[in-house]
């Protein structure tokens, strides 16, 4: 199975360290921010795609997520909230020769952007999506978002919000996009390692991440990033493993019909073959969603890794495909036959 | 018996059926063969905004007008000569705009009492003096072409719906036109099915013979073809003709075309049209919505593309916030704006000139765009072109304004050799020695460096940028000079817009202005009002922002300034406001275009007797 991780093989002649990667803007996020840690795991991991730097393009939409093109030394677009996916994709079918990777967040991406977002996911545009999910609106300063928590006090919900959240996972699972994957901005080795595979997927590769606002939602990941908490609440999704967590991954998930359960290993009645192996490469969604559900139950530990990739035709390759084969077909077209091909007449 | 051959100047001719009964192509087919001889023309299609409304109704009526001249003309027609009625419907909605003593060819089989109740007819008005005053001819179309292909293999409704080529072949009889061109179009449609290329062809054979051999048609007419600049011609719509411009433009500049899309009436055809032309580099981008249309458009633009987004008015407002992106990042795009009636869904299949105020005003912040307007299907060829080439020159934004009127219009356009288009000189920025993305050249034009150029790897976005570098800067003064520097920009275009050409008098007593889609009708009422003696000049835009150099000079030269707009007066209020000249506004918010009798009687009011001296 690990066989169909695809390498890219094409690697630049130059050789990049991390430092080729930033740009000579002072990085403003507040202090403790996660973003940071973002942005540090991105360059270190942008020599390992495979790219000249000439060709990758940083797109991103508004908000505090939306400020990280300005730091890659890249080519890099800010565009208006919302329209990350939309814009990225204009880049991207117009020359697929690029590297197109956007920067996004919670109420950028599955706010008033769900519309690009669902869509680039059902084209399969050969985009790389990060979304960084603090679960609030930072940049106009703390109101709730579409994944902050039912009953979330924020300014814009002083008595807790009473809407349900969206799951990025089983969103973007639901849309069609052909890798989806979560990490943690407090899990730098993950986090790289998710990006790094990212960066090689040939289809919309999406990226939940986990990241902390310190002024307006600090610690709503705490049971995921904190020492004494994360063992028992993080599970991860490893290719051909069983789902195993705890400080000494004596516990496990099992499948009772169509639902998860957690089992004791150390209980006498179970051992590490009743658990659910995990197959990243399962097409069928059934999977994921059964994965994704576990942040939605109280008591489950949260996935992170990658939740499910596989190879479908992409967007951009198959309307450069679709062009080629017309080419070949019926020639460029020239000026001539444009305007000449129809009915004509000459005036003397 | 010989029949008499009249020679006329110009006639026009209204196809009206049911909407599935082939009257748009009856009409084209009319259309290019009379385009063929050389007459010029000039076509109008009025369908009904619901796709099918049930046979027979008076909301399923479908019509398509034809004006064909041995002289030069500009409007398909204010009132036809020739109505053919394919049903009672047909009739009882077309009878209105006929002229007196029109000639009215009726499919008499379809007068059935089924029929003549869908169409509210309470008595037949073959049998009744509805139609007194006019020239009516029965003629059997439906019980004729089922009699002429009685003996072939397919089904009745099969016959039945070759009953427009009957209509068709006896116009070509009336007009004294060939019947090739349809018989080679019609080999070509059928080349997979023989019978069906057969029974057209004979059922327009015989409608042909039918004018020749009954005795009710006693005159056949001709006109002479039209002396036109000489070249090579061919007839476009509105639609396809910026479609075709777009491309052209691509050609010569040397770059690919992107369309970012979302379907919209009465704009789709841009895209339905573009995207057969992907083996001229062209990539279209049918996108989940409007906003995605313009968004990627200016992705594609970024990338280096010639990227062009088309709509209507409610999708300009949707755009308007991507605009303003394309302005601060300073991108050259092009937005095709097929008006439509609004406010709000409006009137989506009819024609207005209500965007004007939007593509001046609507979008938030000192936010300058270039506009464009088209004045004829043909010109929409050349509007397009004209609005890539600005666009690219001076890295902004253009809107291209057309409308429904022009859309779906149709004339001869003249094709230029491909040496005798403008240049369009592309230069994206290469050397990465002394690059700044904001640094401007004389016209204050930043560089266009794409993404993939080594070395050159830099940032843009929406928010203020710091002069030169393109840093974020939230400076007060470099705010302003960026400002500035974005209003100048655009206000330099001017350099490249020809000086308005006054037609006429070069100053007097009155002068009509127009702008996009009322040329035709102004250019007639102008003319028909000068051979009765009156002086009166005219001028039309095809530039609105930034307006001619000589423009203000020109208004001032006329003691009387007449403005006629399918509005409630867009450019009037932009005229007032900018040359302090009170213009007469001339205003009609109807969904349809200008009548030329119209605008004359308008301009014979604005003279007040005063025969323009």
């Amino acid at each position: 199975m690990e066989n169909k991780i695809v390498e890219n093989s094409i690697t630049p002649a130059v050789k990049y360290t991390s430092k080729d990667f930033s740009s000579d803007i002072d990085v403003k996020w507040c202090p403790g921010c996660g973003d940071y840690s973002i942005l540090a795991q991105v360059q270190r991991t942008s020599p390992d795609f495979g790219e000249l730097k000439e060709n990758m393009v940083w797109v991103s939409g508004i908000g505090c997520s939306s400020r990280f093109p300005y730091y890659m030394n890249t080519y890099g677009f800010h565009g208006i909230h919302g329209r990350a996916a939309a814009i990225a994709s204009g880049v991207k079918i117009a020359n697929p020769k690029l590297q197109v990777w956007v920067a996004t967040g919670d109420g950028d991406m599955l706010s008033i952007g769900g519309n690009h977002f669902i869509h680039a996911c059902r084209k399969n545009i050969n985009l790389k999506i990060l979304l960084f999910n603090n679960k609030i609106y930072g940049l106009t300063k703390g109101q709730y978002s579409p994944t902050s928590d039912k009953g979330q006090v924020t300014k814009s919900s002083p008595h807790g919000t009473v809407d349900w959240p969206f799951n990025a996972i089983k969103l973007a699972t639901g849309a069609g996009a052909t890798f989806v994957a979560r990490s943690i901005d407090r899990d730098p080795k993950h986090l790289q390692e998710v990006i790094s595979r990212a960066s090689k997927h040939k289809g919309l590769a999406f990226i939940e991440v986990y990241q902390n606002c310190p002024i307006f939602n600090d610690g709503v990941y705490s049971l995921v990033t904190e020492k004494e908490t994360k063992a028992d609440n993080v599970v991860v999704l490893e290719h051909g493993k069983p789902l195993l967590f705890g400080p000494k991954k004596t516990k496990g998930i099992k499948l009772d019909g169509m639902n998860p359960v957690i089992i004791d290993l150390e209980d006498g009645k179970h051992s590490i073959s009743d658990c659910l192996v995990h197959d990243e490469f399962d097409e069928n969604p059934t999977r994921v969603f059964l994965l994704g559900r576990f942040t939605d139950i109280p008591g489950f530990p949260t996935p992170i890794g990658v939740f499910r990739q596989f190879s479908k035709p992409s967007y951009d390759k198959e309307y450069e495909a679709q062009v080629e084969s017309l080419v070949k077909k019926n020639g460029k077209g020239t000026y001539e036959q444009l305007m000449l091909s129809s009915n004509t007449w000459e005036v003397r | 018996m010989e029949k008499e051959i009249q020679i006329i100047e110009d006639v026009t001719v209204r196809f009206a059926g049911d909407s599935g009964d082939g009257m748009q192509l009856t009409g084209s087919q009319f259309t290019d063969t009379t385009a063929a001889l050389g007459n010029d023309l000039s076509t109008m299609p009025d369908f009904p905004a619901e796709i099918r409304a049930p046979a027979g109704s008076l909301a399923g009526v479908s019509g398509f007008q034809l004006h064909f001249s041995s002289e030069d003309i500009a409007t398909p027609g204010d009132t036809p000569d020739v109505l053919i009625a394919m049903n009672p419907a047909a009739l009882k909605v077309n009878l209105k705009d006929l002229k007196p003593n029109a000639t009215i060819i009726v499919n008499s089989s379809t007068f059935d009492a089924k029929n003549l109740k869908l169409a509210k007819y309470d008595n037949n008005p073959l049998e009744d003096d509805t139609l007194s005053g006019f020239n009516v001819l029965p003629v059997e179309l439906t019980t004729l072409t089922m009699k002429t292909l009685e003996d072939m293999d397919i089904s009745p409704r099969e016959k039945e719906r070759c009953k427009n080529f009957f209509a068709l072949g006896l116009m070509y009889w009336l007009y004294n036109r060939p019947l090739d061109n349809t018989i080679n179009w019609l080999e070509s449609k059928f080349k997979d099915q023989p019978k069906f290329f057969e029974a057209n062809k004979r059922v327009l054979i015989a409608g042909y013979n039918y004018g020749d051999t009954t005795e009710i048609f006693t005159t056949r007419y001709e006109v002479k073809p039209a002396q036109l600049p000489k070249g090579t011609y061919r007839n476009v719509s509105g639609n396809e003709a910026v479609a075709l411009g777009c491309i052209a433009a691509s050609l010569k500049s040397g770059i690919p075309l992107f369309l970012g899309s979302y379907p919209i009436t009465p704009a789709s055809e841009i895209l339905q049209e573009l995207t057969k032309y992907k083996s001229y580099g062209v990539k279209t981008f049918q996108a989940e919505d409007e906003i995605a249309g313009i968004c990627s458009a200016i992705g594609a633009a970024y990338a280096g593309s010639l990227a062009v987004t088309n709509t209507s008015g409610p999708g300009l407002s949707l755009k308007s916030e991507a605009i303003g992106l394309a302005v601060m990042t300073e991108l050259p795009i092009v937005i095709v704006d097929v008006q439509r009636g609004g406010p709000s869904t409006g009137l989506p299949t009819k024609t207005e000139q209500s965007d004007l105020s939007q593509a001046f005003f609507g979008r938030h912040g000192e936010s300058p765009v270039c506009i464009l307007a088209a004045k004829s299907p043909a010109d929409c060829y050349w509007m397009a072109y004209e609005a890539a080439r600005i666009a690219t020159k001076y890295m902004t934004p253009v809107i291209l304004l057309t409308d429904g009127y022009l859309a779906f219009g149709s004339e001869p356009l003249r094709v230029l050799s491909f040496d005798e288009l403008p240049e369009i000189p592309i230069n994206y920025r290469k050397d990465p020695e002394g690059f700044f993305p904001y640094s401007r050249d004389e016209n204050l034009v930043r560089p266009w460096a794409i993404p993939g150029t080594p070395g050159l790897e830099h940032r843009i976005g929406g928010l203020e940028k710091k002069n030169i570098t393109g840093g974020i800067s939230y400076e007060p003064l470099n705010h302003e000079i960026m400002t500035n520097f974005r209003d100048q920009k655009v206000k330099n275009i001017q350099q490249d817009v020809p000086d308005i050409e006054v037609d006429g008098e070069q100053s007097g007593e009155l002068l009509v202005v127009g702008w996009g889609s009322t040329y035709g009708s102004i250019r007639e009422a102008v003319v028909r009002v000068r051979k009765e003696g009156h002086k009166v000049s005219q001028a039309h835009f095809n530039y609105l922002n930034p307006f001619p150099k000589n423009l203000e000079k020109v208004l001032k030269s006329f003691k009387k300034v007449l403005l006629p707009e399918i509005n409630l007066g867009q450019l009037a209020f932009v005229l007032r406001s900018t040359f302090l000249v009170d213009v007469i506004q001339y205003n009609k918010v109807q969904g349809q275009p200008f009548k030329v009798a119209e605008i004359q009687s308008k301009i014979m009011e604005t003279l007040g007797g005063k025969n323009g001296k």
